[in-house]
């Protein structure tokens, strides 16, 4: 029997630094929730707004995987490892912290925000040797369709990270519908939704919300608007 | 209230220092740190210790060696795998080791 939860947009943690408004997902920084500590080894899914000129400056990371994926506007990048980087709208980009690295993030331009999702994916081993990459995805290959853009393999499409984890995105002409099927029997499926109106699995969803799906290895989805835009993610339920 | 004493190991010389700065500045935490497991045993032995996070680079045999020693000593001691490396699960992690039965 399939289980499902609903994560709707508005119950999301919200952080409003002036310069950068999150919302979260699952628990972090000073949003504690309970009940929001992770879906499988997805732990943090924060949708992020920057104001121009500004960012996180330079913090480490360890023992992590982290996809950025932007959504408006530019994100420059620099890390510990000599990257320096301008990731943008139909970039992807994944580091993996493993022993530590130091990165800061920057809105590129000062006229207006950048928007971009940050999820963090617990690692299926410890301390491995840090690494980065990006890729640029080609936007025609996701209408009407989930265009794979991260797997465990290095040579299957989009990037690769330490897990058994995949993302798909996904952007549909209204009615359009598609079954996804999961990976792994062991994994679930966490759906974002990016933009617009959806029902998953007859459940409706809306713009930012969120749906946790398990034990299932078949997933109904439907557009009940134009250019609905989803990202699912494809990830283990047991943190090693 | 009794202020928590946490113990960072980590072999990453400055993602241990931001971390036992992180911890310091959290209200009601005094943070302690250590890049070797010898350091790490003498810190253990000297103060009352509530929660130990392991950070970044511990091998494994390490790790089972904190784990052996500081649970003989303590047995409710809790020790927890820190993850991401900065402010973002910091206070999370410590939330859940600490107050959630």
């Amino acid at each position: 029997m399939e289980n499902i939860i609903l994560h709707k947009a508005d119950t999301r943690g919200n952080a409003d630094h002036g310069w950068l408004k999150s919302k979260h997902t699952f628990s972090f920084a000073n949003y504690y929730n309970p009940d929001r500590m992770h879906f499988g080894v997805l732990r943090v899914l924060n949708d992020d707004s920057v104001e121009g000129g500004m960012g996180f400056g330079t913090h480490p990371h360890d023992n992590m995987e982290i996809i950025s994926i932007p959504l408006e506007g530019d994100l420059q990048h620099k890390d510990s490892m000599n990257n320096v980087a301008v990731i943008k709208s139909g970039d992807i980009q994944v580091m993996s912290a493993g022993t530590g690295i130091y990165h800061s993030e920057y809105n590129k331009n000062h006229d207006k925000l950048v928007k971009f999702l940050q999820i963090w994916v617990f690692p299926n081993k410890k301390n491995v040797t840090p690494r980065y990459d990006q890729i640029t995805l080609n936007l025609a290959d996701r209408h009407n369709n989930l265009q794979q853009i991260l797997s465990p393999n290095q040579d299957d499409a989009g990037v690769w990270i330490h897990q058994d984890a995949w993302f798909s995105l996904g952007k549909f002409d209204k009615d359009f519908s598609v079954q996804y099927q999961t990976k792994r029997k062991e994994n679930g499926v966490y759906i974002f939704v990016l933009k617009g109106d959806l029902t998953i699995n007859n459940i409706t969803v809306n713009t930012r919300d969120g749906i946790g799906i398990t034990n299932t290895e078949n997933i109904d989805i439907k557009a009940l608007t134009q250019d609905a835009e989803i990202l699912v993610m494809d990830v283990p339920m047991t943190v090693a | 209230m009794n202020k928590l004493n946490i113990l960072v190991i980590g072999r990453h010389p400055q993602i241990t220092k931001t971390l036992f700065t992180l911890v310091n500045k959290m209200e009601n935490c005094v943070g302690f740190s250590a890049l070797t497991d010898e350091d790490a045993i003498k810190i253990f032995n000297e103060n009352n210790i509530d929660l130990v996070l392991l950070s970044s680079g511990i091998p494994e045999e390490s790790e089972q060696l904190i784990r052996s020693i500081f649970t003989d000593k303590n047995p409710n001691i809790k020790i927890i795998q820190h993850y991401g490396g900065g402010s973002g699960l910091l206070s999370n992690e410590i939330m859940e080791a600490m107050y959630i039965k």
